[in-house]
């Protein structure tokens, strides 16, 4: 629920409840007052946090002095007023409001749906026997989606799924239509919840309180016998959940009340949990038989035992371990990289680099992260010092004026993106920048639907603007900032007259953006991939980082940088060092007094002085000859790596690689060693967020079979690899973190037990965290952010007379990454099953193809084969597609040329050409 | 997904924006009324969804919300109906003066039921009208929107008869 400052500073109300005195905070409701106090009046279309609707009317309440009964959901208490709850008249007619009701259930009975049917409850509560009304004709059920059964019969229209739907997550499918006794919710056009728009959040059926909604296949019928409170295990938002078990499997999943969900969910959150029960997911180690040759071709998931045979834990682990000690010993440490997985906890990111720099003795350890904000961050540390966002999502209730650039936020952080809906239908200023227009650009003030590839000199025409109509924040700029003549020379060149036929936006809105960002009282900037997926994603941070220094706009409550994280746990990963140039916090390994104290902290004195190698370079020094022996764990290469025919039979030519994976991954097809782990409930440990909140996931079952742990998995691997590591409990990892790690320093792992998360930085024990960071300077040497100027250089490659479409990556709502977690969930899969690519309608037209049809997208690389969608959001002349199909993998496509900064690959920007596949 | 897939007439869009300059700038979605009724009208007398989504989209509302007020309010039509619309009061006044009776002859002699249209696309029997405020003239019905009371079978085949 929305704080409500001004209780606590407005006087209390003093009233007479039921006979005796109380006292209500200014704006809270009777109803809100009451339940304070532990006096339960019936309620049902009441919903803590949601609107109050007024519209079930079982909360009547009598006040002395009004004719008619109140609803007290939506009756504020005045000074003394006298309300009763109990006294015969509100009784009767809260029982008769109920009797009504109870007569529209299916054989006027309890819920048939649910087992915690509100209504029944307060039925039961207050003695409503067996109903004197007729029974209403009762409509069929919809049982069209794959996540959520819907069984109006139960329905009493109290409209907490409208609510939920249109004001709680701004989906806007849910209506309440007709009138009179034809009445009834409906989505869309009174169409199959199936064949809506619904994106089967399942926010509607977290707020229905009889089970007219409820999670498909009578999941949510039987009570669980146990709950476990943990975090969503899919995107950076951090949406913390509960795991439901009921004889240790788990059952379903609701949202809990975390800082970065307020109980909100997305469909993956909610329904995407099956996977860990998929008869895939391997159970034992697999030694690659002899004599089974490693070739560039994929391997399918049946061909495991054709290729691998089963092996002990010792012997896996031996072979495993022996083979890269053996081509350390031979090669020397830098024939060995290692890829971790952001997907992992902070426990085990820490021991996988400590593993690789302690171990291999090399600095070659990378994640995702390289092929995700690597460009934000490089440009983040370089300008301001610090590569974490300044402000939470959360944060956008305090800003006046919000940009999304380069997101597709409603599909990519679900969650967050229903923060910025409310706060867009709160009136704030919504600007999003975009080269595709999606369900957000719905909710915008301003849409600007660019060309691609032209970010950057678009952003320097609204910083010309703001220079030259003098709207630049001299103070900040002088206390906080160094380079500013720099930036002022290069951002000259930009007018938005001169830029308008570039990027495709007219000059007027370019100055009318640029005017409405830099005058707001707070103004907050939010990115993702379609800043930082380029060969210039480093000169797209740098521009938005420096239009917030240049108008201050960063610092305070509702402005600043909010990059949106990808992975659950990119930040976390990249905090604890795994990655190639930092130890953890951000440490440079070339720096020798920094690696003097690392060498202290982990006992190991001849620490690699030279930064390693990043994702894209490994897979070069693999075709190299250089890198011979990797060890990879959860990071599935062979579909996330762009240029994929390249990354696959560079994975193929290494001499030594193990995979450690809950499925056998398009990755493990190249291993010599496949060790089996655990998946994200059946593990314990931390995961930092997008905001920079360290949360808790907590282990809800075991892992399948023999599969184990995977910080038991690293242990072994360690102890053979030579070294002599103790931890005996996750804590044990995490206490070490917070040595190395100083931004965590003054967590407790006790704290996070009971608190479930923290604010990083968090620097002494028992401090509150630091919300909003940056409100006073930067971590840089100097104190000051810097100004990065950058001109506008093209992409890497054009398109051209033979390959004339740019083509672009990215995910879709229902899958994510390389789809190995949510092509195995039964919901996803059923939702999104086939390889599509997106096309604007005109690009259909001209190939004479129609959606649903095949075409075929080819670039210098690659070929694949997808099943067209019409979508007017995508560019004429573009084509998007999601990288999660392994049989259309969209990475065959993409471009591996990359940021010279970050290291980032180009995929959001190469050339293809399409055909109609007859 | 986006599927905006055609656009308002110049009459149309004019005549939204006549109602506009009524409401407050921000209180767009007031106009939604007069919006979908031009629309209808411009449309053989009924409303698709890709009309009700073009209204949504011109005044910034979410499509369900107009797809909701089109459900209500009976003088909107979501699927294509006979070319007149005749709506017949059943209210108190016009049953007690034998509204019923009217209704069964119309029923009989159109061979249609309430709520469908004749197949020649001439007819439409509009479902459930409510009291058209001219009680003092029932029974009474409502052809394209002009009164006609103090009814009896003759005088409804006539009113009938002369229509193209």
């Amino acid at each position: 629920m929305a704080a409500r400052p001004e209780q606590f500073t407005a006087p209390m109300i003093q009233l007479t409840f039921n006979g005796t005195t109380m006292e209500a905070r200014p704006g809270e409701t009777i109803l809100e007052c009451a339940k304070r106090h532990g006096i339960a009046i019936p309620h049902l279309c009441y919903k803590p946090g949601y609107r109050a609707d007024g519209n079930c009317r079982v909360c009547m309440v009598e006040i002395d002095g009004e004719r008619v009964l109140a609803p007290s959901c939506s009756r504020t208490p005045s000074v003394g007023m006298k309300v009763h709850s109990d006294n015969p008249r509100a009784v009767k007619a809260q029982k008769l409001i109920l009797e009504l009701l109870k007569s529209d259930m299916p054989g006027q009975g309890g819920s048939p749906h649910s087992p915690v049917s509100e209504l029944d409850h307060w039925a039961a509560k207050l003695g409503v026997g067996k109903p004197r009304f007729p029974q209403r004709q009762q409509p069929q059920s919809d049982l069209s989606n794959p996540a959520i059964a819907v069984n109006l019969d139960a329905c009493i229209q109290c409209t907490r799924c409208v609510r939920a739907c249109r004001e709680e997550q701004v989906n806007d499918v849910i209506g309440y239509a007709y009138r009179g006794k034809h009445a009834k919710i409906v989505f869309d056009l009174d169409d199959a919840m199936g064949s809506s728009t619904c994106v089967s959040c399942g926010e509607c059926v977290q707020a229905c309180p009889t089970g007219a909604l409820m999670p498909a296949r009578l999941a949510a019928k039987v009570l669980p016998d146990r709950q476990v409170a943990s975090v969503c295990p899919y995107c950076g938002v951090g949406c913390q959940i509960n795991y439901n078990l009921k004889d240790n499997r788990i059952i379903f999943v609701n949202g809990r009340d975390g800082p970065a969900n307020q109980s909100r969910l997305c469909v993956k959150g909610r329904y995407g949990f099956d996977y860990v029960y998929h008869p895939d997911r391997l159970t034992n180690p697999w030694v690659r038989k002899s004599g089974m040759a490693k070739t560039e071709r994929l391997l399918s998931s049946s061909e495991l035992t054709q290729y691998f045979r089963p092996a002990t834990w010792d012997e896996a682990l031996d072979v495993a371990a022996g083979k890269l000690n053996q081509i350390r010993d031979d090669h020397g440490p830098k024939a060995l990289a290692g890829f971790g997985s952001a997907k992992g906890s902070n426990e085990e990111a820490y021991l996988f680099q400590k593993l690789v720099r302690t171990g291999f003795g090399t600095n070659n350890v990378d994640h995702c992260t390289r092929l995700c904000h690597a460009s934000s961050v490089a440009a983040l540390l370089e300008t301001i010092g610090s590569g974490a966002v300044s402000n939470p999502v959360v944060d956008v209730a305090e800003a006046e004026v919000i940009i999304v650039i380069g997101s597709r936020a409603c599909e990519n952080h679900p969650v967050a993106a229903t923060f910025m809906k409310n706060a867009a239908k709160a009136g704030k200023i919504l600007i999003v920048i975009d080269p595709y227009r999606s369900d957000l650009a719905r909710h915008a003030r301003y849409f600007l639907q660019f060309r691609p590839d032209t970010d950057v000199p678009m952003l320097n025409s609204l910083m010309h603007t703001i220079v030259k109509e003098n709207l630049q924040n001299d103070t900040y700029i002088e206390k906080h900032t160094e380079g500013y003549a720099a930036l002022k020379q290069t951002v000259a060149k930009y007018s938005p007259e001169k830029v308008a036929p570039i990027c495709g936006i007219s000059a007027e809105t370019l100055k009318e953006v640029a005017r409405v960002y830099a005058r707001s009282r707070a103004s907050i900037i939010f990115w993702g991939m379609g800043i930082s997926q380029h060969i210039h994603g480093t000169d797209n941070a740098r521009c938005l980082i420096s239009l917030a220094l240049l108008t201050g706009q960063i610092g305070r409550p509702g402005t600043g940088l909010h990059p949106l994280r990808g992975q659950n746990n990119v930040q976390g990963a990249s905090d604890v060092g795994l990655i190639p140039m930092f130890y953890p916090n951000y440490q440079s390994v070339s720096d020798p007094q920094i690696r003097d104290k690392f060498a202290v902290l982990w006992q190991a004195p001849n620490l690699d002085a030279a930064r390693g190698l990043t994702v894209v370079e490994i897979i070069h020094a693999i075709h190299d000859g250089v890198i011979k022996g990797m060890y990879i764990m959860g990071e599935n290469p062979a579909m996330s790596d762009p240029n994929l025919n390249h990354a696959r039979a560079a994975l193929a030519k290494l001499e030594h690689l193990v995979v450690q994976d809950i499925f056998f991954t398009e990755t493990a097809g190249y291993a010599d060693v496949i060790l089996p782990a655990s998946a994200f409930p059946e593990k314990t440990g931390t995961f930092t967020n997008t905001d920079r909140l360290v949360q808790l996931g907590r282990q809800a079952i075991e892992p399948p079979g023999d599969a184990r742990q995977d910080l038991w998995i690293i242990l072994e691997m360690a102890k053979r690899i030579g070294l002599n590591w103790n931890y005996p409990e996750v804590k044990d990892i995490f206490n070490e973190i917070r040595q190395a790690t100083p931004s965590m320093s003054g967590m407790t792992w006790e704290r996070l037990e009971q608190e479930h998360s923290l604010t990083m930085p968090l620097l002494k024990e028992g401090d509150p965290g630091e919300r909003v960071i940056f409100t006073d300077g930067f971590p840089t040497k100097t104190r000051r952010g810097k100004f990065v100027p950058a001109d506008y250089i093209a992409a890497d490659e054009l398109p051209d007379a033979e390959y004339p479409y740019v083509f672009t990556t990215g995910r879709q709502l229902e899958h994510w990454h390389t789809g190995s977690m949510t092509r195995r969930s039964e919901v996803l899969n059923a939702i999104e099953p086939d390889p599509v690519a997106s096309f604007n309608p005109l690009d259909l037209a001209k190939l004479e193809a129609r959606p649903g049809d095949t075409i075929q997208i080819q670039s210098k690389r690659g070929a694949i084969k997808a099943i067209a969608r019409a979508d007017t959001g995508v560019q004429p002349g573009v084509v998007f597609m999601a990288f999660c199909y392994h049989e259309a993998a969209a990475n065959l496509i993409t471009n591996e040329a990359m940021d010279p900064f970050g290291k980032i690959p180009e995929y959001k920007y190469c050339a293809v050409k399409i055909s109609a596949v007859t | 997904m986006n599927d905006i897939t055609i656009q308002l007439s110049q009459h149309a869009r004019a005549e939204i924006e006549h109602w506009l300059k009524k409401y407050p700038p921000n209180r767009k979605r007031s106009a939604v009324l007069a919006a979908l009724r031009e629309v209808q009208h411009e449309n053989q007398g009924y409303l698709t969804t890709e009309l009700m989504d073009a209204v949504a989209d011109y005044l910034g509302m979410p499509k369900i919300a107009v797809y909701e007020v089109a459900s209500f309010y009976s003088m909107l039509e979501t699927k294509p109906v006979g070319r007149h619309s005749i709506s017949i009061c059943t209210n108190i006044s016009c049953m007690l003066r034998g509204a019923d009776d009217i209704v069964s002859h119309l029923e009989r002699k159109l061979g249609i039921k309430t709520g469908e249209s004749t197949s020649d696309g001439k007819f439409y029997l509009k479902q459930e009208e409510e009291c058209l405020a001219a009680c003092c003239g029932g029974p009474m019905l409502m052809v394209d929107h002009v009164y006609h009371e103090n009814l009896t079978n003759a005088r409804v085949d006539e009113i009938l008869d002369k229509l193209d």
